[in-house]
């Protein structure tokens, strides 16, 4: 299974922009950590997600 | 002379940095124009599929941001938002909050010099947010923060200038902008740090609270204008006993 923002899914196998995409998240307004490390924008595309992986998708709200 | 803030060799004319908390994001545009804010903060929290508003998108344009690292519990953990909040690609600076009492929100001094000397070495523009201590206000200054954010009262209290006593000395004595955060509730407050010689003011709860949000943000844009004017002036000295008549003492009427 993948942890993506605390939830087990199982999307081993799939393209991490890809899936970003079909989730409903905006690639581009987002920041995502696979594993503990910043993946850069424009190489969302070129990372398949792998089993056990543990991702986190952000965005910036409101806060002091 | 243009009298300006800098900030990591960005100037501001704008004193004021505002919270952009507890809001509605369709206030935030009218707030930051009518409060004159050039800096805003944000928070970096896990994105929901089912949303569709973004608040990037309410941020009027040349506003500076400056993501704060709430959450974090320990410096490790604020390195890790001030990273990503960078990879969002808004800029460098980052407002380092870190905490551990839920009660009073009191930030970490002690982990916040250690993510501050980190994360300036990085090259991201520190402003730590801390506990007013003049010592850990020089290991900030040492470690590369940009400038020093003490707090005046508890997070959200809105309670104004408690530790305006230690706030004076960090003042006096830190070659550095400090910039009173957290606990100012109201225009008269913020006037107040203003004159004692803050460089500026963050709030966010005193206007995200208040009865209408961008005209308090204007009203704390005003005192903060007239609290930074005075201290530019030069106060009216204080006797130290008596009175001194402002009227001329002579040709009374009899």
């Amino acid at each position: 299974m993948v942890r993506i923002n605390g939830e087990e899914k199982a999307i081993a196998g799939r393209n991490l922009l890809e899936y970003l995409k079909t989730s409903g998240f905006e690639p581009d307004k987002v920041v995502v950590e696979r594993n503990l490390e910043i993946v850069p924008r424009d190489e969302l595309g070129n990372v398949t997600i792998q089993e056990e992986d543990s991702i986190e998708v952000l965005r910036f709200v409101g806060g002091g | 002379m243009e009298d300006k803030l800098i900030l990591g060799g960005k100037e501001f004319k704008s004193r004021f940095i505002l919270g952009s908390g507890k809001y509605n994001l369709n206030l935030i545009k009218a707030a930051v124009e009518q409060g004159g804010a050039e800096i805003i903060t944000l928070a970096l929290r896990r994105a929901n599929t089912s949303e569709s508003e973004n608040i990037l998108d309410y941020i009027p344009k040349g506003v500076t941001l400056l993501p704060n690292t709430s959450g974090a519990r320990n410096a490790e953990e604020a390195v890790r938002i001030a990273r990503l909040s960078r990879a969002m690609g808004c800029g460098d600076f980052v407002k380092i909050e870190i905490m551990r009492d839920a009660k009073y929100l009191f930030p970490d001094n002690q982990e916040t010099i250690k993510a501050t000397e980190i994360l300036a070495k990085e090259g991201f523009v520190v402003l730590p947010y801390m506990n007013p201590d003049l010592n850990v206000a020089r290991d900030l200054q040492n470690a590369g923060a940009a400038a020093v954010m003490p707090l005046a009262s508890p997070i959200g209290s809105n309670k104004g200038l408690a530790t305006k006593a230690m706030i004076q000395i960090l003042i006096d004595e830190i070659d550095l902008p400090i910039i009173v955060d957290a606990g100012i509730g109201k225009p008269s407050q913020a006037c107040e740090a203003m004159e004692m010689g803050a460089a500026a003011i963050m709030a966010n709860t005193a206007i995200a609270t208040a009865g209408n949000i961008p005209d308090m943000a204007e009203a704390f844009k005003l005192a903060i204008q007239a609290g930074r004017k005075a201290y530019l002036t030069g106060m009216g000295r204080v006797l130290a006993r008596g009175g001194s008549a402002s009227d001329p003492l002579t040709g009374f009427l009899r």
